[in-house]
């Protein structure tokens, strides 16, 4: 006779979730996953110069984060830069989306195979594209911001507008054509449709596409390294060059910051996405 | 769907500003890249076309031959290590209830929202000589020798009294261990991703009929998640071949890979043809990997139908 209880205990033939060691091995990878990031964090507040145990919390390397200039400045372009990036190739990847949604052309395929060029080859090869032709097109260097920054401007709409359209037309492939015929039907013009049906239609997946090309902006480092020169450096070209001199604690709250930057403007929109549909 | 003639205004509008822009600042700046490849450096800064092999010869002898070897062969491993790690965690996640489900999934992809180079930086504090892996060791060899002393054989010499910290930074064993952990997540998603979809009545009848949870696994999922894990060797191999902060930060001088010797034609030796090249070599190698796995695809549909 088996117990109420052993029947329970048994595992089902499909429950794989319940089997011991995929358990802890579960736990084990995410433990590893997380403990690296999860340290840096923690020893940012570590009052130790050499980071090695744990000696008192403290701000003061967040204070000398702050008081650095080039690191803010660094930081101040990173924004600046992420912003401008994320606007113009918002606008670029929305048009496109559009377009291939609406419209028959011939080589339409090879359009849209090209615009997944820029996501799938190797980025140190984009980066040298970009620091090859700005030199060979004699990209005048400007001294004044904002610029200054225009090259890596350029450089970051070029592999972030395709997550636009990607994201955008996966939207759009939704979206039930009869709005549009009945619409067209009423009399309605191609600027109409675009401004009372196919906008509101897209806002969800438009205010994601535009977070993830910010994100993806602000993250760049290969690019970014490769385009940038000694007036016009990002928070992570920074952070890269101070961790050539090593471990310190100040590269652990610069590199916080910059997380947190990203966290807090992910869950921003994940809230405001949720407020949106409530709101329905 | 309209026909462009149709409306000939409008679908300038809005076909031009992408078009123009991928042509201007991508595929122009990747020709400059092609045609400098062919060319010779004549002084320190000048380039002429001369319309020569000798970049992509190059790359073929001595040093970086080897480099491109190693290169290939540090990123299989990595891809090899990858796919045995990530197929129980989709296996897992993909059996677990939809709370659970959740949760795991937006652990993995939160990793994706953290700066490569900053999650590259986090694994030296973690991996060096001082560092946490060498200290829990250090912790569990005193506790050992203090074990032995307590039971009366500490003086014969079983383990070395002294603990000497591992070296497990800057060598090719930190590279694999710095590109796994950075690209897990491309391998996880899409198993899981094929792995969610399939009918696990499958599995289940496998199992009534008398095959053992091995042969399951072998005869009836893997052919089945097949898919998904060629998009995930795809996903991993690629950027693996092609990465430059992992080696830089983590590697010692023998385990450079391709993307550190093209940083160092452009950053500090100055070659700008043979830096081309050696791009353009990793551009060939990754369009050859996508075009036989489009075929892949291709005959699998045909096969199917």
């Amino acid at each position: 006779m088996i117990s109420k209880k052993q029947l329970i205990l048994r595992r089902g033939p499909l429950e794989y979730s319940r089997i011991k060691w995929l358990k802890y091995f579960t736990v084990l990878f995410f433990i590893i996953l997380y403990a690296p990031i999860i340290n840096l964090i923690i020893f940012s507040f570590n009052d130790s110069k050499l980071n090695i145990v744990w000696r008192g919390f403290t701000l003061k390397y967040y204070l000398k984060a702050f008081q650095n200039e080039t690191l803010i400045l660094s930081f101040i372009n990173s924004l600046s830069i992420a912003f401008v990036s994320t606007i113009i190739s918002t606008i670029i990847g929305v048009l496109a989306a559009i377009c291939l949604w609406k419209f028959n052309f011939k080589l339409k395929n090879y359009y849209e195979l090209s615009l997944l060029v820029p996501i799938i080859i190797p980025e140190i090869c984009m980066g040298v594209a970009m620091l090859i032709f700005f030199n060979s097109v004699n990209w005048p260097t400007f001294i004044n911001w904002p610029l200054n920054l225009s090259e890596i401007i350029i450089a970051h709409i070029s592999f972030s507008f395709p997550f636009v359209v990607i994201i955008i037309r996966a939207r759009l492939g939704n979206l039930n054509k009869v709005l549009i015929e009945a619409s067209k039907d009423l009399g309605a013009t191609e600027w109409t449709i675009l401004k009372y049906i196919i906008f509101p239609f897209i806002k969800p997946a438009l205010i994601a596409s535009s977070l993830l090309a910010f994100i993806i902006s602000l993250d760049d480092f290969i690019i970014t390294f490769f385009t940038s020169g000694p007036n016009n450096i990002t928070l992570p070209v920074k952070i890269y060059s101070m961790v050539r001199f090593g471990v310190s604690p100040e590269i652990n709250a610069a590199s916080t910051i910059l997380i947190m930057v990203v966290i807090i403007s992910t869950i921003l929109i994940v809230n405001f996405l949720k407020y949106e549909n409530n709101s329905k | 769907m309209d026909r462009w003639k149709v409306k000939k205004r409008f679908f300038t509008f809005l076909i031009m500003p992408g078009f123009l822009w991928i042509l201007t600042f991508f595929f122009l700046p990747l020709a400059f890249v092609w045609i400098i490849s062919f060319g010779e450096k004549s002084n320190i800064i000048d380039v002429i076309i001369t319309g020569t092999f000798d970049n992509y010869i190059r790359a073929f002898d001595g040093i970086y031959f080897k480099v491109f070897t190693q290169s290939i062969l540090i990123s299989l491993i990595t891809t090899l290590i990858c796919l045995i790690i990530s197929l129980p965690i989709a296996f897992l996640i993909s059996f677990s209830s939809k709370k659970i489900k959740t949760l795991l999934l937006i652990l993995i992809i939160l990793p994706f929202w953290t700066n490569l180079l900053i999650r590259t930086y986090s694994l030296i504090a973690i991996l060096r000589t001082e560092g946490h892996v060498n200290k829990i060791l250090e912790f569990f060899w005193i506790k050992m020798n203090s074990i032995l002393l307590f039971l009366g054989i500490y003086g014969e010499k079983i383990i070395e009294p002294e603990f000497m910290p591992l070296n497990l930074l800057y060598n090719n064993f930190s590279v694999i261990f710095g590109l796994v952990y950075i690209y897990i997540p491309f391998m996880i998603i899409p198993i899981y991703v094929v792995l969610d979809k399939f009918d696990k009545s499958y599995i289940e009848a496998s199992l009534d009929l008398g095959a053992g949870q091995i042969k399951t696994l072998f005869k009836i999922i893997i052919p089945l998640i097949y898919p998904g894990i060629v998009s995930g060797i795809l996903l991993v191999f690629v950027p693996c071949l092609g990465s430059f902060v992992t080696p830089d930060l983590l590697g010692g001088s023998n385990s450079q890979m391709i993307g550190n010797v093209i940083e160092r034609q452009f950053k500090s030796a100055n070659d700008w043809p043979f830096g081309a090249a050696l791009s353009f070599l990793l551009i060939y190698i990754t369009i050859g990997l996508i075009l036989i796995y489009s075929l892949l695809n291709k005959k699998r549909i045909k096969e199917k139908i």
